[in-house]
């Protein structure tokens, strides 16, 4: 057992975390939330230091600073919009992390107690898990891979069968304590969590993560079990616990049960063959949507990842200044998930200076959404997507849109016909009330401006 | 052991607990803050590297160390970027967004 001063030290550091995670649901406490987790992230850091670096203690330091060296500035680096990808990551390498802990003690302890041997393989399995299934997430929302659901023929027996090699490997590494079986255990793990994730596209990749996140957790809390570590116990707990909440409540937003999100795939493979047929899109010049806008009495802007993308927040918020000066109302239909996930567009345009109170949610807009004069859907596919309300064929169908096809008009800002993030067409686009504005969102929102100002 | 059960059953409960409400707008940094705090595996990494003896030990606890440290830095200097995009927006005046000269957090 360790000394008290460092129980009561790793018994503040929990403290921290619980407040830190509380404080970050709260707008007003979140970034104290976040500092304070710092803080007790280092006052834990440093008593294990002291306490435990018994042996090795200059490489350790040196390990600590070169993740430093890593982390910082790939942190600091990463754009706004990259910031998923980049939690994903740090996810990942927080699960191998975990694995490698539990390798390394078993290593040194081939045989110990029955729950001792039973934490070691929880914590290796899930670490592993959480490991490829993160790298595999930052793959597809990268778009090094396709974000589309892969399914791999037979996936869903291969998925099971190597569970079921998973299951066996871990128990007898329980029985025998052999270490070259936990090795393949590692090795079946990260099996299960690329075929895992496979499966999942679009934009319940971010959920996915969130599921990995919490996973991590539960990685970690095994590990405190594996070392007897109350600090880690709590901690990984705690994570994994609010990270499942958090699931849910994203999922949620999507509008699904978790359950759909993750194997729906599965399910649905033989829609997606709609209506080939040549359906007719009109088109627009600059000029016709300026005299659109300018004469108009309210304008929605709905934005999208592809508007944060192309950096074209300012140019947006300048449009709506010079509408504004009009005597247009203009607002911002900002959807819970839109950008790459939930809460993602809020930070984007906080980035660029949006004014906070002109950003609506989803129920303060679609109620009155039919006297909207123009909307203006920016790089923005999906969350506009009527397929989602009335086609229960559609992979995103029970999602909640924005109803932008009840309003009078609407102007689609788009680089191509191309579907979005979802991979899923759109009847949007061939709605007669639909203009198309082909082009970078960036340029066209540029030219826009200008015309508006002519008009 | 009953202790350490103990200890991860109200656990359990103090997770669900403290973000049972919130909104979606901090879903994104909630995700990233909670990544960032199970980084704390760095304590245990630190321990295990403490007391390895064999060389395959000490490396592999040593890798342990760096992409914990990873982890825990890197999440909470996301984090705090991301929060601090939110912090002009408050008083409902937006301030000019600072993308550089954020303070570091972590170690």
């Amino acid at each position: 057992m360790s000394p008290t001063w460092v129980q009561l030290a790793y018994l503040v550091a929990a403290l921290c975390f619980v407040l830190a995670l509380k404080g970050l649901s709260t707008p007003k406490y979140a970034r104290a939330g976040n500092l304070l987790g710092a803080a007790g992230m280092a006052l834990a850091v440093v008593t294990a230091y002291v306490d435990g670096a018994v042996h090795n203690g200059p490489l350790i330091l040196v390990a600590v600073v070169a993740g430093v060296a890593v982390g910082i500035p790939a942190a600091r680096s990463v754009k706004m919009t990259a910031i998923p990808q980049m939690v994903a990551l740090f996810n990942g390498v927080g699960g191998a992390a975990a694995a490698l802990v539990a390798l390394t003690e078993f290593l040194a302890v081939p045989h110990g107690s029955v729950l001792f041997q039973v934490a070691t393989v929880l914590t290796v399995l899930i670490g592993s898990v959480s490991f490829s299934g993160s790298v595999v997430t930052f793959l597809k929302l990268q778009e090094v891979m396709t974000t589309r659901p892969v399914l791999l023929p037979a996936g869903q027996f291969l998925g099971i069968g190597v569970a079921a090699v998973s299951a066996l490997l871990a128990l007898s590494v329980v029985l025998t304590g052999n270490s070259a079986l936990l090795v393949l255990l590692a090795l079946a793990g990260l099996a299960l969590g690329v075929l895992f994730v496979l499966p999942v596209g679009g934009a319940d990749v971010p959920i996915a993560i969130s599921l990995l996140n919490a996973f991590t957790g539960l990685a970690v809390a095994a590990s405190g079990y594996v070392l007897a570590n109350t600090l880690l116990i709590v901690s990984g707990t705690l994570v994994g616990a609010s990270g499942t909440i958090l699931t849910r409540l994203m999922a949620q937003a999507m509008g699904r049960p978790l359950t759909n999100i993750l194997f729906g795939a599965f399910q649905t493979t033989t829609a997606t063959a709609a209506t080939e047929e040549q359906r007719t899109v009109r088109s627009g010049t600059v000029e016709d949507v300026a005299i659109l806008l300018g004469y108009a009495h309210s304008v929605l802007v709905v934005p999208g990842y592809g508007l944060a993308v192309a950096q074209g927040q300012h140019a947006a918020r300048e449009l709506a200044q010079v509408l504004e000066q009009r005597g247009i109302t203009v607002h911002y239909g900002i959807h819970p998930v839109a950008g790459r996930m939930p809460g993602h567009m809020n930070v984007l345009l906080a980035e660029a200076d949006v004014p906070y109170e002109h950003l609506k949610e989803l129920d303060d807009v679609n109620p009155g959404i039919g006297s909207v004069d123009v909307v203006l859907v920016v790089g923005a596919n999906d969350v506009v997507n009527p397929g989602a309300r009335d086609e229960p064929s559609s992979p995103i169908y029970g999602m909640p849109i924005f109803d932008v096809d009840r309003a009078k008009a609407v102007v689609f800002m788009k680089r191509s016909m191309r579907p979005g993030f979802a991979g899923v067409d759109n009847s949007l686009l061939y709605n007669p009330k639909t203009t198309m504005l082909f082009g970078d969102a960036k340029e066209s929102l540029t030219k826009l401006l200008a015309a508006v100002k002519q008009v | 052991m009953i202790d350490l059960l103990t200890i991860f059953v109200l656990a359990v409960f103090v997770g669900f607990e403290v973000v049972s409400k919130v909104s979606t707008i901090l879903h994104t940094p909630l995700m990233s803050g909670a990544n960032a705090i199970h980084g704390v595996i760095l304590v245990g990494a630190i321990l295990i590297t403490g007391r390895a003896e064999h060389a395959l030990e000490v490396t592999l606890g040593l890798l342990a160390v760096f992409l914990a440290t990873v982890n825990v830095v890197g999440g909470f200097v996301v984090t705090d970027r991301m929060l601090e995009m939110f912090k002009g927006h408050k008083g409902g005046k937006p301030v000019k967004s600072a993308t550089n000269g954020h303070k570091e957090v972590g170690e």
